[in-house]
């Protein structure tokens, strides 16, 4: 297989299987497991398989196409180091899917178990293998959100839900602030690419955002490793079902935060900032988290805290800084996640066969599981650094470098003393693990005798046991030539000299790892019953400065703070919310006018009469407005009239500005709009002058009425003085030059505005129309189940004078007067409408070359159907006429749709379009566009939705008012 | 002068607007809407600055830019007559409604209280 094909399976398989998992039966326990399993297994194949090609220190890589114009594509990179962590993922990731398969109750829902863990299992791939910085933060930001899913797995279990909120919260924090680094990174290298970056140390570290892409970078990883003082989520995260402790809270997702420490360790490190923060913050982990985990009296609690300690180890080894310091945190990433997987699953297999993971509880196990007991006490004795197994190797190598490291400055000379301590913490909590648990009488307090688990459950513990001893014995061969190659990867060929070997003779770090044995079984043997008795595990000393409890207070004081703010800015009301809005946006633009200038030029021509005509317009415009303003409260329908007056200054002011399409449809559009505001009025409360305010209401409306006046006042004037600073600027060259020359020779139409909406920009059109035909059904959908107020429901006080009058005299009945009224007006409005449709007929055709187009065709055709309603009424225009608005609607789309598929014939994008001209009997050579088809459609949709409008409200005047409302109405 | 003219539609269009946006009924609200909007859409085509009788329309081989009034601004108010036209109606729709459910033509949905 190809190289690129191998390096994207090992990602994508993952993804692939969780998606399948995810698909399996609720009790599918077996095979959703076998399905994980060999899924893990065929990646750590095809990762075999890829060992072979990057021996001489060279990077695969494969590069697949995101999003180029930023600079962003997604690469797969693999690398030693990567390879190294890819393999940990992988390897361990495959026990741990065995293990989870005798784990896990039948009655859980497993394949989603399984699911989430394979997508945890393609997300750290993602991390490892990124060759993109950004695409990086992604996948770290998925095993975030997939380890939420997981801690969350028992989501019945209120621990779990708290544990698995709060591990998101810090991890997800850790890396938004991770994204802010990679994006400071990217500004300073010019690139997002990890070779590019990798090469550009010295770019990086002058650069004045090194301090703060560091400190960013440093929060993401301390979060995701459980660094002091982010530690605190880890502990939390133990209610999670054990494998799950076992694989992301020992192997694989605390380590992120190492890997991406030691993947950036040769741009970042080596200043003394890294030195202090990285050095400082992993030294008072290993404390802190050693002493902690001494005294829980829960197995995973002990583990976890230990996890903390052993990671604050390796992140003090980064921060070093030195190449040997660096290799020794690689060792030890590898030694850790092994002995401590297998202390995870081998305290899950207690829980499992005891039923309790409380050591005041346990005692004595040894007798009833020898094997078990056996292997938990090698791995915990590889924990401590016991000689002979992969913890002392490292951990010697770590005492090393203490001292190595001994003489930087003041405080380091306390280093080797320091670390020594840690190691005999380590080696205290190890001990009393062992002898709580597997030593002493038989438990007593167990609700049932505990056994031996089922031999495939112990299987995975036995394989990586056996890892570590076949690593402390003989690390060289067994080690060597991968921790090698993942060094070279960062550090480059010139490796220092390093010995991975059993014996070094007697030197300083042999003499303090023994002291550090003898110390802690000292210590375990002094302090060991007060520790056991200690009531709630809390550690001495410890129990103020709790991370849980003060991330507790802030996220109770954000949730506060977040309510207070909503008190006191929040509203309910719209008119509050409207005035912000319109105050933002007056400030807004009185800063960007105040700071930048408006710079308003004097005028230059002297009027003319034309401009005096002009100005004459408006004058009576500007009156209607204000007049329609004043009178929208008590005379609704003088206000719909005067606002139309309004309209018709625009309207008139489109054609003396040269633009006869937008007068055209704006004329037509207003005829609409007055009608169909003229068909709400009817629904909506009449507004008298008489009714009585209350007094208190009065003096506070009063003051609002003054503050919304200056409001409007401001922001006209605003407003005018930009539009007139604007317009007596010369123009600025934009994209009109190209629509302007294009228009006719590309698109074969001289209307310039028609040509760009139905074939320059026929897509965003085509979205227009979309909208206008969703609005239609809206509005109908919305009338169908109207429920009109009960004052609006009684016959309007027209039509009941009327009928009163028809009644009462002799030779009349009801609805003649209605009738006699619009006699002539019906014979006229029935007479036009082939003339209307005459009319559409013509503003279409002409459309692509002169003032017209579809939406005027449109809009025009419905007011010819419109006119029909109001002459004769509903009833006498749907026994003559079927009109199905909805069947225009759909079929509108469907045209301009398929006009703009058609392109895909010729081999053409979606709304190409294409003309020609042609010789027609009678009508002689005219231009066929296939435009003209889009902007059928345009009509056909135009006349669906305003006749749907327009007819839904009018129909409403159909309802049949009850006797008993008129009563009431009177 | 017609600049100085246009201008001061504009801003009287938009301050009455304005003020019928912060009243207190629906109807006042879908009215200064309706009379915002006339403001914006002469803002727009202002943009293009003002030019009397040199409409977009292409008269023989002449397409020099220069002889024709600027025609994006154009293409883009035309579509926004028609959406707003559709907006118009929509929001009246759901006043009616409104009303009808609340029994109130208040922007609120009930009467102030004093």
């Amino acid at each position: 297989m190809s190289v690129s094909l191998l390096l994207f399976v090992i990602l994508a398989l993952p993804f692939i299987g969780a998606l399948i998992a995810s698909g399996l039966p609720r009790h599918a326990r077996t095979s959703a497991a076998i399905l994980s399993w060999v899924i893990a297994l065929v990646s750590l194949v095809c990762l075999a398989a890829l060992w072979p090609r990057f021996q001489d220190g060279e990077t695969l890589r494969h590069e697949i196409e995101w999003l180029p114009s930023l600079g962003i594509n997604l690469v797969v990179r693999l690398d030693g180091l990567s390879w190294l962590f890819s393999c940990l993922i992988l390897g361990i990731g495959a026990l741990v899917v065995l293990y989870a398969r005798y784990y896990m109750s039948p009655k859980d829902p497993v394949p989603r178990f399984f699911s989430f863990l394979l997508a945890f299992m393609g997300a750290m791939q993602g991390v490892v293998l990124a060759g993109n910085i950004i695409q990086l933060v992604v996948f770290w930001e998925l095993t975030s959100l997939f380890s939420f899913l997981l801690i969350g797995y028992w989501h019945q279990n209120p621990s779990a839900r708290e544990g698995s909120r709060m591990a998101l919260t810090v991890t997800a924090t850790g890396g938004l602030a991770l994204l802010v680094s990679m994006i400071l990174i990217g500004n300073i290298v010019g690139s997002y690419d990890l070779d590019v970056v990798l090469a550009s140390r010295d770019l990086i570290q002058t650069s004045p955002m090194y301090t703060p892409a560091l400190l960013l970078l440093l929060l993401g990883a301390f979060t995701k490793s459980a660094q002091f003082p982010f530690h605190f989520w880890l502990p939390r995260a133990m209610a999670a079902p054990t494998p799950v402790s076992a694989y992301l809270h020992s192997a694989t997702m605390v380590k992120a935060g190492v890997f991406l420490l030691i993947r950036f360790w040769p741009v970042f490190a080596g200043t003394d900032i890294w030195y202090l923060l990285v050095g400082g913050a992993g030294l008072a982990t290993l404390l802190i988290g050693a002493w902690c985990a001494i005294f829980q009296h829960d197995l995973k609690g002990l583990l976890a805290y230990s996890t903390i300690s052993h990671l604050g180890l390796i992140v003090l080894l980064v921060g070093f800084g030195t190449p040997l310091a660096l290799i020794a945190a690689i060792f030890h990433t590898v030694n850790h996640a092994t002995f401590k997987a297998s202390l995870f699953m081998a305290a899950g297999i207690i829980d499992h066969e005891a039923g309790t993971r409380d050591m005041r509880k346990l005692s004595g196990l040894f007798k009833f599981m020898p094997f078990t007991a056996t292997l938990a006490m090698v791995a915990a004795a590889a924990m401590a650094g016991v000689p002979l197994l992969n913890g002392f190797l490292s951990k010697e190598m770590f005492l090393a470098e203490a001292v190595a490291n001994s003489n930087a400055n003041a405080l380091s000379t306390a280093l080797p003393f320091l670390a020594t301590l840690a190691s005999a913490f380590s080696v205290l909590y190890s001990l009393r693990f062992i002898h709580n648990t597997f030593f002493g009488p038989p438990p007593t307090e167990l609700d049932r005798v505990p056994h031996e688990p089922p031999a495939w459950m112990r299987r995975p513990v036995e394989i990586l046991v056996g890892l570590c001893l076949l690593v402390g014995v003989l690390p060289a061969i067994t080690v060597g030539p991968f921790l090698r190659s993942a060094a070279v990867s960062v550090l480059g060929f010139e490796l220092p000299y390093y010995s991975l070997a059993l014996w070094h003779g007697f030197n300083l770090p042999l003499f303090l790892s023994l002291t550090a044995l003898a110390g802690g079984v000292l210590l375990y043997v002094i302090f060991g019953k007060r520790i056991n008795n200690n009531p709630r595990g809390a550690p001495w000393g410890w129990q103020k400065l709790n991370g849980g409890w003060m991330f507790e207070r802030a996220m109770t004081g954000l949730a506060k703070g977040a309510a207070m703010l909503v008190r006191v800015f929040g509203t309910e009301r719209l008119q509050p919310q409207l005035r912000g809005i319109v105050l933002v946006a007056l400030l807004a633009g009185a800063v960007a006018g105040v700071s930048a200038g408006i710079g308003v030029l004097p005028m230059v021509a002297a009027p003319d009469l034309a401009d005096l005509a002009f100005a004459g317009i408006w004058l009576v415009g500007a009156g209607c407005a204000v007049a329609a303003a004043w009178q929208a409260k008590y005379h609704r329908l003088a206000a719909v009239v005067l606002m139309g007056g309004a309209g018709l200054a625009s309207c008139i002011s489109f054609v003396w500005l040269s633009a006869p399409d937008l007068a055209l449809t704006q004329l037509l559009v207003e005829v609409v709009t007055t009608v169909l505001l003229l068909l709400g009025l009817r629904w909506l409360p009449k507004r008298l002058e008489t009714i009585p305010v209350p007094a208190g209401l009065e003096r506070r409306s009063r003051l609002r009425r003054r503050v919304d006046l200056i409001i409007a006042g401001a922001v006209g004037l605003s407003l005018a003085v930009v539009a007139y600073a604007i317009m007596t600027r010369p123009a600025v060259e934009g994209i009109s030059r190209f629509f302007v020359e294009h228009a006719y020779k590309d698109a074969g139409g001289r209307n310039i505005v028609n040509v760009i909406l139905v074939d320059f920009r026929a897509f965003d059109t085509f979205g227009e129309i979309t909208v206008l035909g969703i609005v239609g059904l809206t509005i109908f959908a919305l009338l169908r189940r109207f429920r009109p107020a009960s004052d609006s429901l009684p016959e309007p006080s027209q039509k009941r004078v009327q009928n009163k009058s028809d009644r009462d005299r002799d030779n009349r009945t009801e609805g003649d007067t209605l009738k006699e009224t619009m006699l002539i007006p019906r014979v006229v409005m029935r007479w036009m409408f082939p003339f209307i449709l005459l009319l559409a007929a013509h503003l279409f055709l002409r459309g692509h070359d002169l003032p017209g187009g579809g939406f005027a065709a449109g809009i025009a055709v419905a007011i010819a159907f419109v006119l029909q309603y109001m002459a004769s009424g509903a009833r006498w225009v749907e026994e003559r006429l079927t009109i199905r608005p909805i069947v225009w609607i759909g079929l509108g789309l469907l045209i301009s749709v398929a006009s703009g598929v058609g392109a895909w014939v010729f081999g053409q994008p979606f709304l190409t379009t294409w003309f020609e001209y042609a010789d027609l009997p009678i009508l002689g050579r005219v231009p066929l566009a296939s435009a003209v088809v889009f902007d059928l459609g345009v009509v056909v949709l135009v006349v669906g939705a305003t006749v749907l409008m327009l007819v839904a409200l009018a129909h409403q005047s159909l309802r049949k008012s009850r006797p008993q409302d008129e009563e009431g109405a009177q | 002068m017609m600049e100085l003219v246009l201008a001061l539609a504009i801003g009287v269009l938009a301050a009455s607007g304005v003020w019928l946006l912060l009243r207190p009924r629906t109807f006042q609200v879908i009215m200064g809407l309706a009379l915002l909007s006339y403001a914006v859409n002469l803002f727009i085509v202002a943009m293009g600055r003002l030019r009397t009788g040199a409409p977009p329309v292409l008269k023989g081989d002449n397409i020099d830019p220069s002889h024709y009034t600027d025609p994006t601004p154009q293409a883009l108010v035309l579509t926004a007559i028609v959406i707003g036209f559709a907006l118009t109606a929509l929001f009246l729709v759901v006043i009616l409604a409104a009303r009808g459910i609340t029994g109130s033509d208040h922007v609120d949905g009930k009467e102030p209280e004093a």
